[in-house]
């Protein structure tokens, strides 16, 4: 086993056993806070689909955080008062249907913004997603139906079938759950043949064109995929706050998700697991010396990026074999 | 809607527009000499705006204070590019985003340590208080329309550096080819240098003469920021005729759509789901402006020679 993925293996089973001590420990804020980690890891390992294996840049993955959000709070809005949605659907407090929801409104809006975003690349690209983002954000903030600038509460938790997720580890467990499925999705996307494309784009598309793949199609999968999964992310972290605002699509949620990526180590399997949790642990130890936190974070994250571009995986386990 | 109510927003969207070119300005230089994209633009937008509401609220006089938010800005610029910056123009453009990124959260951080939360106010100088007749009736400030004197000032100001003088036609050197320019024996580090904070004290300047119209508080820059990239992009990222187009254009678009979506829908809905309709697609008018423009143009109006 390399070095990597025995890092990979101590983080999941360190992610996992966090709660329980804190459980045992009379501590359940800890737990509150190993969730987040795992949703925030969640909705990077997403984003790592577009930017990590395909070298898309998305400066906008918020505008798909915060849809997954909204699902999940206007969904449950929708069952809690009995009033029935567009269409006339009713409502649903059904996690497995919020997710479904979920994936698939961000999936759409994905397609959308992929369509016209994906003609451009480089800066245009970081810009576009960004203003495309930044679109959905004035969106949430000017419609007055589901609360506008203040937000939206989910009244009680969704439900999940046989589960009381109203419980703080069972609430964890399910987001973990959740987490490993899409690491080990984006595990087998990385090795399967549309994977092995989709780094081949990034390296070099005209190349790929040469030898008669079309890089859009594949580009334009990826950033959907890549969309869908940090939709559920959304949903979950709606579902943990019992609460969705405008804030969940503000375009420094896109920079965060993107900070979670490099702390933890660009094109690593774990590395969105890595940062999310650095990043939660940062944002909790400095948070509690001091109101100034933010400040830190950017001399950290400057740090990293100028000296340190390996993240923390790279520190450990060297630097990544193949480009 | 009377005439010279049309008139006034049209002012008004002109001097959205005024504003956005000096920032989408100096984005849109530092993009093209050095290849790099600045999301810390925003924050020099702030310092700027923060130097001339203290040195105003200090000496009394808004003039100082506009020079003050022209230093302040300028030499924040050189600081960043020489500590920070000049690491980043050989790395791709998601180092660029991050390291940027993370100077935004040190200077919010450090704009809210040094002034506080509570946001600083900024009297209009007596000599540009009051206000010009308008054809058809109306009223118009006269700052504002100061504001967008000084923006065509300082297009032509640009225009003039770039096309007529020394420093234009190295920094137009340093667009086509970085390394020739340095081979013929131009200190290219100093070049990038004064480029950066000439970018940096528009954004300045755009913040201190902002900071009379509303509020100057920390996170005022962010807003404006991804204004000024949505019309680099609609413009053509590099080309300072494209951001002063693409300005007037989101500036006139954003500002008239906010007026006369609703009242066209009126037309159509009754008039309460009109205002609300109307105002939640009259702030995504610019991002849809922007999406048809790159739909028929990726490369923006006027792209600038890759």
């Amino acid at each position: 086993m390399s070095r990597e993925n025995i890092l990979n293996l101590v983080l999941a089973l360190a992610l996992l056993a966090v709660p329980y001590i804190a459980q045992a420990a009379g501590q359940p804020f800890t737990i509150t806070l190993a969730t987040r980690i795992a949703i925030l890891a969640l909705a990077a390992t997403g984003l790592n689909i577009a930017l990590g294996l395909g070298g898309l840049v998305s400066f906008g993955h918020a505008a798909f955080f915060g849809v997954g959000g909204y699902v999940a709070g206007i969904l449950s809005s929708h069952a809690f008062s009995g009033d029935p949605m567009l269409f006339g659907l009713p409502g649903s407090k059904q996690m497995l249907v919020v997710w479904l929801v979920a994936m698939g409104t961000a999936g759409l809006l994905g397609l959308a913004i992929g369509v016209i975003s994906l003609r451009t690349s480089g800066v245009y690209f970081i810009m576009i997603t960004l203003a495309f983002a930044q679109m959905v954000y004035y969106f949430a903030m000017s419609w007055p139906a589901y609360g506008g600038e203040d937000g939206l509460s989910i009244v009680v938790r969704n439900q999940f079938p046989g589960v009381n997720t109203m419980r703080p580890m069972n609430f964890f467990m399910i987001c973990y759950g959740v987490l490993l499925v899409g690491i080990v999705l984006s595990a087998l996307i990385r090795s399967s043949r549309f994977g092995a494309a989709l780094q081949a784009v990034r390296q070099n598309d005209v190349r790929v064109a040469a030898v008669g793949i079309s890089p859009m199609p594949i580009r334009l999968t990826a950033f959907v995929l890549s969309a869908m999964l940090t939709a559920v992310a959304g949903a979950l972290y709606a579902d943990l706050n019992r609460f969705v605002s405008p804030s969940m699509l503000s375009w420094h949620m896109s920079g965060e998700l993107i900070v979670l990526i490099i702390l933890g180590g660009t094109g690593r399997l774990m590395g969105p697991v890595a940062g999310a949790a650095l990043y939660v642990i940062f944002e909790h130890l400095l948070g509690g010396l001091t109101e100034r936190w933010q400040f830190f974070l950017g001399l950290i994250l400057l740090a990293t990026v100028l000296f340190a571009r390996g993240g923390l995986i790279g520190l450990i386990a060297g630097k990544v074999r193949h480009g | 809607m009377t005439f010279a109510l049309a008139i006034e927003q049209l002012l008004n969207g002109v001097q959205l527009g005024v504003m956005l070119f000096l920032m989408a300005a100096g984005l849109t230089l530092i993009f093209g000499v050095m290849g790099l994209i600045n999301l810390a633009h925003g924050s020099l937008y702030m310092v700027g705006a923060f130097a001339c509401a203290t040195v105003a609220a200090f000496t009394g006089s808004f003039w100082l204070g506009l020079v003050a938010s022209l230093a302040a800005s300028a030499a924040a610029g050189a600081l960043i590019e020489i500590t920070v910056i000049r690491r980043l123009y050989a790395r791709d453009h998601l180092d660029q985003v991050l390291a940027t990124f993370a100077l935004i959260l040190i200077f919010s951080e450090g704009m809210r340590w040094l002034f506080g939360s509570f946001p600083l106010y900024l009297d209009i100088p007596p000599l540009l208080e009051g206000a010009v007749a308008l054809p058809g009736g109306g009223q118009y400030p006269l700052y504002r329309l100061a504001i967008i004197l000084a923006g065509a000032l300082v297009a032509l100001g640009l225009y003039g550096l770039i096309s007529r003088t020394r420093l234009g036609m190295r920094i137009r050197a340093g667009e086509s080819d970085r390394e020739m320019i340095a081979a013929l024996g131009v200190d290219i580090r100093t070049l990038y240098t004064l480029v950066f904070a000439l970018g940096a004290a528009l954004a300045g300047f755009a913040g201190g003469m902002v900071g009379a119209l509303q509020s100057v508080q920390v996170g005022m820059g962010e807003p404006v920021l991804i204004l000024a990239f949505v019309v680099i992009v609609i413009g053509g990222i590099g080309s300072i005729k494209g951001a002063l187009i693409g300005a007037l254009l989101v500036g006139v678009v954003d500002t008239m759509g906010r007026l006369l979506l609703p009242q066209v829908l009126s037309l159509m809905v009754p008039p309460a789901q009109a205002g609300l309709i109307g105002g939640a697609l009259a702030s995504m008018l610019i991002y849809i402006l922007m999406a048809v423009i790159l739909a028929v143009k990726p490369r923006g109006l006027f792209p600038a020679q890759a």
